[in-house]
C-alpha cells in the first residue's frame, strides 16, 4: 500500500470513528457524504480501489468506513449526496459545508 | 500625538444609556445636549474649542490641566469644563477676560519648563502646546528659565519606534491613562509628586526593557513631541492621510495611512474605525517597514530548476512562462494535475480571482488556501451548527457580555487591540474563564483574574467542553424556552442524553483532562447562569485531530444555554490573518464556490458558468495537504501560490518540501523570496497593502476598504498579476479597478450582493450579510432565527489523538504565536519588531528542564517523530509539567519540522497543538537545519541583467 493510500485510508477511518457516535449505520452513510462531499474524484477512486484490492477480513478500513467505501461503490464516483447529515444540503441554495 | 485633521471634542460621548436631552446655553448660543455630556463637548459640538492639554475624547476626563477652566452662572470659581457635567439651563461662557487671564498663567507656567525649540522640534506643527499656547495668547513667560527646571532629563531612545523625551514633558497623565483605559497594561505611571513629578515606565525602566507592548496609545495620546514617533523626527509631519485596513491580525484596525509625498510617515489608528475603535498594537501601528524593506524582490524571476540561480526577467517573460507552463503541464499530465492557493493576506477581490483563474483557467477545483491550516473547522463547525460559515457577533458586542469565556486563544499576543478591548469589559467586572494549558497573559493581567482557568492537557478540548455540557444538562442550566424555540427538540435531546452519561461527567474525565471537576463545574455553571455569556476562541480549538468537534462542541455548549442570537453573547472564533473570513467567503476551498454554495450544487455553478463563460467541474478539488500527497506520488504538478508560505507555515516541512520539490512548475507571488520560494522555478514580485485597493473582510465579518497609498514598487498590484496571468491563459478579463471584481462578486454571492465600493464609502464598513432591512450590514447573526432555521445540536463524541506521548517522546508540543510577530514572520521579521522577539524560544516548565539538566537559555534539541530541531530554552512555570510550547515566526528553527501530519478528521486541519516531543541539551543545529539553510543559501542566488548571481 502507497503511503497516499495509507493516508486515505487514515482519513477514511478517522472520518468514520468521529461518525460511530450515530451507530453503525448512519455513520456509514454520512461517512460516505463526507468522503463524496470533500474529497477529489482521484481519492475517491483510490479509496475505492484499496478497498478491493484488499480481502475483507484483511482489510485496513474499520467497519464504518468500509461500509461507506462499498456505498460509494455502490452508487459510483462521483456521488450525489446522499443527505445522511443533515449539514450537507447542496441541493439547496446557500448551503454547503465550509471547510 | 494629536490626529491631523480630525477633530478632539475633548471627552468621550455621554455614557448614559437614555437619550435624555439637556438644553444650556454656552456664549450666548442655545444647544441641546445628551444628558451626561460635558461643558466641553457640548461646546466642541457647537464649534467652540475650549483650550485644554489633558483632555481628548479618546480617554475619560481627568481635569488636572486647569486651561479648560470656564464661568458658569450661580457656580463659585472655575470649573474645569471637561468634568463638569452639562444641566439643564446651565449658561456657560467658555471666554472671558478673567478665563483668559487665568488660561495665560497656567500656560505661562508650563512653558517655563519647556524647551523652547519649536522650530526644530518633530511636532512643530502638530504639537498641542504650541497651538494652546497661542490659544491663550501667551506672549511672554515672566519667571524665565534660569530657576530648576527639568530641561537637562535625559531622552530615552530604547523603544525602537517612538522616543521619550521627559524635557518635553509636561505630566498631563494623558500617556498613563491611555495606558491603562485603552490598552490596558499599566505600564505607566506617574513617580514622585509635585515638582518631581515624572512619568516613567514600569519600575522606572526605560521603555523596551518595561512592561510596555509599544502599542502607541499613549504616543498617540501626547499633546507634546514628549512621546514622538522616530519616523515623524526622520521625515517630518505627514501632509496628507489616506483610511485604510491594516494588513496583519483578524481584528482588521482601520489606520490613518499619514504620508509625506510618496512616503509613508506613520500609521494612526482610525478613531472612527468600527473594528479598533482608535487603537491598535505594535505590529499594524509600527510595523510596515517591511514594505521598503531590502528583501522585496521587485522583479520577476524565473528558472529552471530548483538548484540554479534566479534570473530576473521581464514581466512579460514571467507571466508568458507561468502561462505555458501550467498549459504543457495540463497537456501532458490532465487537467487536474495543476492548482493554486490563495492567500488571506490578500484582499478579497484578488482571493476571487485565483480561485477565479483556478476554476475558469485550470478548469478544475484544486484551489485552497491558508485558512486550511487555521479556521477550516470554524467553517464546518459553524456551518453545519447555525448555518453560516463565521462569527455571530461584532466586537462591540464584548461590551455587553457578563461572561467571556476563551478557549484556546491569546487574545492580548494574536488579537492585541480586541484584547484591550475585552480587558476593559472585565475591568468593569465581566466575569472571565480560560481554557487553556498555558498560563495565557489574560489569566492574570493588571486588574484582572480570570475567575477560572482551566489548564487542560492538551488534545482534550472534546472531553472538557462535553464535561461543561454535562454539568448544564444534569444540573438543568439549560434553558429550556430558547432551545423549544429556536433548536430541534429531539436533537438536543439526543446530545442531552449523550453529555449526561455518566462517563462523560467532569470527576470521570479528570484524570483524562487534567482539569478538577469542582473547577470544571463552577466553569460550566458560570458559563450557564452567569449572564450574557460570550465565547471567543482561536487557533488552540481549530488545530486538532477534533478541531471541527470542538467548534461544534462550543455551539452546542452556546444554544443550549440561549447565548445566540443576542449582544454580549455568541460564538466568535477570532481570526489569525487579516482576511481569513474573506479568503473563505470567495471561494478558497476547492469544494465550494464564493459565499460557501458547494460545486456540485448544478444551479450554483450554472450561474457561474454562465457568468465566466466556461463549464466548470463538478467534482471537489485537492486540499493543500492532498496536493502535496499528489505531488510526491507523480500525479500533481504544478502550483500556483499567492501570498502563502506553506514551506514555513505547514505541518511536517520535510513533507511539505518533497512535495514541491516534486513539481514541475512552482509559481510564488510573494513579497520576498519566502522559504517555499526554495522550490519554486518562477517569482511573480507581489504588492504590499499600501500599495493597492481593495477590501479585507476581518472576524466580525466587516468588509472594510484597504486604499492605495502609493504606488505598487514592483509595478503592478496583485490583481492585476493575476489578471495578466488569467490573459495569458486566454481568459480575456478585463478589469480596470478592484471595485469592478467586487461588483462581479456581488452579483454572482447572495450575502455579498450589496457590497459595492459604493456602499463602502457610504457606510464605512459593512458587515455581511447586508440586506434590504440592514443596508450597513448584521452586528449580530441568528437574532430570531438561525441561518440554517432551527439550530443544530451534533453529538461531539471525543476521540483522542493518534499522536500520542511515550518514552521516546514523553512532552507535548504545543505552538503558537507573540504578540510582537506575525504567522510565519516574513513581515514582521523584517522590521524592528525583532527588538522584541529576535528568536524562536522552547518554553519547559523548571521541572522538565531539570530533569534534563537544561538551564534556561540553553540551547535544546527538540525532536518529534516528524523530525527535529534546536532552538533556546526559556524556563517558565506558564506551561503545566509534561507541556512544551514555542512559535514559529522563524525559518531558522523551522517549529513545523517538528509537527506531524495528523489533522482534523472533518477538514484536514493540521494538528499543530499536539506532538509528541522529546527535549534534550544540544550544542548545535540539526542535520536539518544545516542542510536547510544550505539549500536556502543556494535557492536564493539571483542573476541580475549583466551581473552574475550573488
Amino acid at each position: 500500500m502507497s503511503a497516499t493510500d495509507e493516508r486515505l485510508t487514515y482519513m477514511a477511518n478517522q472520518i468514520a470513528a468521529n461518525f460511530a457516535v450515530m451507530g453503525v449505520e448512519k455513520a456509514a452513510l454520512a461517512t460516505a457524504d463526507h468522503i463524496a462531499t470533500f474529497w477529489d474524484p482521484r481519492m475517491k477512486q483510490r479509496i475505492m480501489l484499496a478497498l478491493h484490492v484488499d480481502a475483507p477480513a484483511g482489510s485496513p478500513l474499520n467497519e464504518i468506513a468500509r461500509r461507506a467505501v462499498e456505498r460509494l461503490i455502490e452508487l459510483g464516483a462521483p456521488l450525489p449526496q446522499v443527505q445522511a447529515t443533515t449539514f450537507g444540503g447542496v441541493d439547496e441554495p446557500g448551503l454547503s459545508d465550509a471547510g | 500625538m494629536a490626529w491631523i485633521g480630525e477633530i478632539d471634542l475633548g471627552t468621550k460621548p455621554a455614557r448614559a444609556a437614555t437619550q435624555t436631552m439637556v438644553s444650556l446655553s454656552i456664549d450666548g448660543h442655545a444647544i441641546e445636549v445628551p444628558e451626561g455630556t460635558s461643558v466641553m463637548r457640548a461646546a466642541a459640538l457647537m464649534g467652540t474649542t475650549i483650550p485644554k492639554l489633558c483632555a481628548t475624547d479618546t480617554l475619560e476626563a481627568f481635569g488636572s490641566c486647569r486651561l479648560c477652566l470656564v464661568e458658569i452662572d450661580g457656580r463659585p470659581g472655575y470649573p474645569a469644563s471637561c468634568t463638569t457635567p452639562v444641566t439643564p439651563g446651565m449658561v456657560v461662557r467658555t471666554q472671558t477676560d478673567r478665563l483668559k487671564q487665568l488660561r495665560r498663567g497656567v500656560m505661562e507656567l508650563y512653558i517655563s519648563d519647556h524647551p523652547l525649540d519649536c522650530l526644530t522640534c518633530p511636532a512643530n506643527g502638530d504639537c498641542e502646546l504650541q497651538d494652546q499656547a497661542g490659544a491663550v495668547g501667551l506672549r511672554e513667560v515672566r519667571y524665565g528659565y534660569e530657576g530648576k527646571n527639568h530641561l537637562k532629563v535625559e531622552k530615552d531612545s530604547s523603544n525602537p519606534y517612538f522616543d521619550f523625551d521627559p524635557t518635553k514633558c509636561i505630566v498631563c497623565s494623558r500617556c498613563v491613562r491611555a495606558c491603562d483605559e485603552i490598552q490596558g497594561t499599566f505600564a505607566l505611571t506617574v513617580d514622585d509628586r509635585g515638582f518631581a513629578s515624572a512619568i516613567v515606565p514600569s519600575q522606572k525602566q526605560d521603555f523596551l526593557s518595561s512592561e510596555c507592548v509599544s502599542c502607541g496609545a499613549c504616543v498617540q495620546a501626547c499633546p507634546t513631541s514628549a512621546l514622538q514617533e522616530k519616523k515623524v523626527a526622520e521625515i517630518g509631519t505627514p501632509d496628507r492621510a489616506v483610511v485604510t485596513t491594516c494588513a496583519y491580525c483578524g481584528v482588521g484596525c482601520a489606520f490613518r495611512a499619514e504620508m509625506r509625498g510618496e512616503e509613508l510617515v506613520r500609521m494612526v489608528p482610525w478613531k472612527e474605525g468600527k473594528a479598533n475603535r482608535g487603537h491598535s498594537c505594535v505590529k499594524g501601528r509600527f510595523a510596515w517597514g517591511y514594505a521598503q524593506h531590502r528583501d522585496r524582490i521587485l522583479s520577476p524571476m524565473i528558472r529552471e530548476s530548483v538548484d540554479q540561480p534566479w534570473r530576473e526577467v521581464s514581466w512579460e517573460e514571467a507571466i508568458a512562462r507561468t502561462a505555458s507552463e501550467f498549459q504543457r503541464i495540463q497537456a501532458k499530465y490532465g487537467t487536474r494535475s495543476v492548482g493554486g492557493i490563495t492567500s488571506s493576506r490578500c484582499t478579497n477581490e484578488e482571493t476571487y480571482l485565483v480561485q477565479k483563474m483556478v476554476r475558469q483557467g485550470f478548469g478544475n477545483n484544486n484551489v485552497d488556501t491558508c485558512a486550511r491550516v487555521c479556521h477550516s473547522p470554524t467553517g464546518y463547525g459553524l456551518k453545519t451548527t447555525f448555518g453560516t460559515s463565521a462569527g455571530t457577533q461584532d466586537f462591540d458586542s464584548v461590551r455587553q457580555s457578563d461572561v467571556i469565556l476563551v478557549i484556546g486563544a491569546n487574545p492580548t499576543d494574536g488579537h492585541p487591540v480586541f484584547g484591550s478591548r475585552m480587558k476593559q469589559r472585565l475591568r468593569e467586572g465581566a466575569k472571565l474563564i480560560v481554557i487553556d494549558p498555558r498560563r495565557v497573559d489574560l489569566v492574570r493581567t493588571p486588574h484582572i483574574v480570570a475567575d477560572h482557568h482551566l489548564p487542560l492537557r492538551p488534545g482534550t478540548n472534546v472531553a472538557v467542553l462535553t464535561a461543561m455540557a454535562h454539568v448544564v444538562v444534569t444540573e438543568k442550566l439549560y434553558d429550556e424556552a430558547y432551545i423549544r424555540a429556536r433548536c430541534d427538540w429531539d436533537e438536543f435531546m439526543d446530545w442531552a442524553d449523550f453529555v449526561a452519561q455518566p462517563e462523560r461527567s467532569p470527576e470521570a474525565t479528570e484524570t483524562l483532562t487534567r482539569v478538577p471537576a469542582d473547577e470544571l463545574r463552577a466553569t460550566a455553571r458560570l458559563y450557564a447562569t452567569g449572564g450574557r455569556a460570550a465565547i471567543y476562541y482561536g487557533l488552540g480549538v481549530t488545530e486538532h485531530s477534533q478541531g471541527s468537534s470542538t467548534v461544534m462542541a462550543i455551539a452546542n455548549l452556546a444554544m443550549a444555554t440561549g447565548n445566540v442570537g443576542i449582544e454580549g453573547a455568541g460564538v466568535n472564533p477570532l481570526r489569525g490573518q487579516n482576511n481569513v473570513q474573506g479568503s473563505c467567503d470567495m471561494g478558497s476551498f476547492p469544494h465550494e464556490y464564493p459565499g460557501y454554495r458547494h460545486v456540485a450544487d448544478d444551479a450554483t455553478r450554472q450561474l457561474f458558468e454562465t457568468a465566466w463563460g466556461v463549464d466548470l467541474d463538478p467534482e471537489p478539488g485537492l486540499r493543500i495537504n492532498n496536493m502535496l500527497d499528489a505531488a510526491t506520488e507523480g500525479e500533481f504538478k504544478a502550483l500556483f501560490i499567492q501570498g502563502e508560505d506553506i514551506l514555513q507555515s505547514d505541518p511536517n516541512t520535510t513533507h511539505v518540501a518533497a512535495g514541491l520539490a516534486a513539481m514541475e512548475c512552482v509559481v510564488v507571488q510573494d513579497l520576498f523570496l519566502n522559504e517555499t520560494a526554495n522550490y519554486a522555478h518562477i517569482f511573480l514580485p507581489g504588492s504590499t497593502f499600501l500599495e493597492k485597493d481593495g477590501t479585507f473582510t476581518n472576524a466580525e465579518r466587516r468588509v472594510q476598504r484597504v486604499r492605495k497609498v502609493m504606488e505598487p514598487k514592483n509595478g503592478y498590484a496583485d490583481w492585476e498579476v493575476v489578471q495578466l496571468v488569467a490573459r495569458a491563459l486566454g481568459l480575456g478579463w478585463t478589469y480596470t479597478h478592484p471595485s469592478e471584481i467586487m461588483d462581479e462578486i456581488a452579483a454572482l454571492t447572495p450575502t455579498f450582493a450589496r457590497v459595492s465600493y459604493g456602499a463602502l464609502e457610504e457606510h464605512g464598513s459593512l458587515q455581511w450579510p447586508a440586506t434590504d432591512a440592514a443596508p450597513a450590514g448584521t452586528p449580530t447573526m441568528h437574532i430570531d432565527a438561525f441561518v440554517r432555521g432551527k439550530g443544530h445540536f451534533v453529538v461531539t463524541d471525543y476521540i483522542p489523538t493518534d499522536e500520542k506521548t511515550g518514552p521516546r517522546f514523553p512532552l507535548l508540543l504545543t505552538t503558537g504565536r507573540i504578540l510582537s510577530h506575525y504567522n510565519v514572520g516574513a513581515q514582521t521579521r523584517r522590521t524592528d519588531n525583532v527588538a522584541w522577539h529576535p528568536e524562536d524560544r522552547l518554553e519547559i516548565h523548571p521541572v522538565d528542564a531539570e530533569d534534563r539538566g537544561v538551564r534556561d537559555g540553553d540551547w535544546v534539541a527538540l525532536r518529534s517523530r516528524a523530525g527535529d530541531t534546536t532552538l533556546r530554552a526559556l524556563l517558565t512555570d506558564r506551561v503545566a509539567p509534561g507541556v512544551v510550547y514555542t512559535t514559529f515566526h522563524h525559518p531558522a528553527t523551522q517549529a513545523n519540522v517538528i509537527t506531524t501530519d495528523y489533522s482534523d478528521w472533518a477538514t484536514s486541519c493540521p494538528e499543530y497543538k499536539v506532538t509528541a516531543v522529546q527535549v534534550s541539551p544540544s550544542n548545535g543545529p540539526s542535520d536539518w537545519q544545516e542542510r536547510y539553510q544550505a539549500h536556502a543559501a543556494r535557492s536564493r542566488r539571483i542573476e541580475r541583467l549583466g551581473e552574475p548571481a550573488e
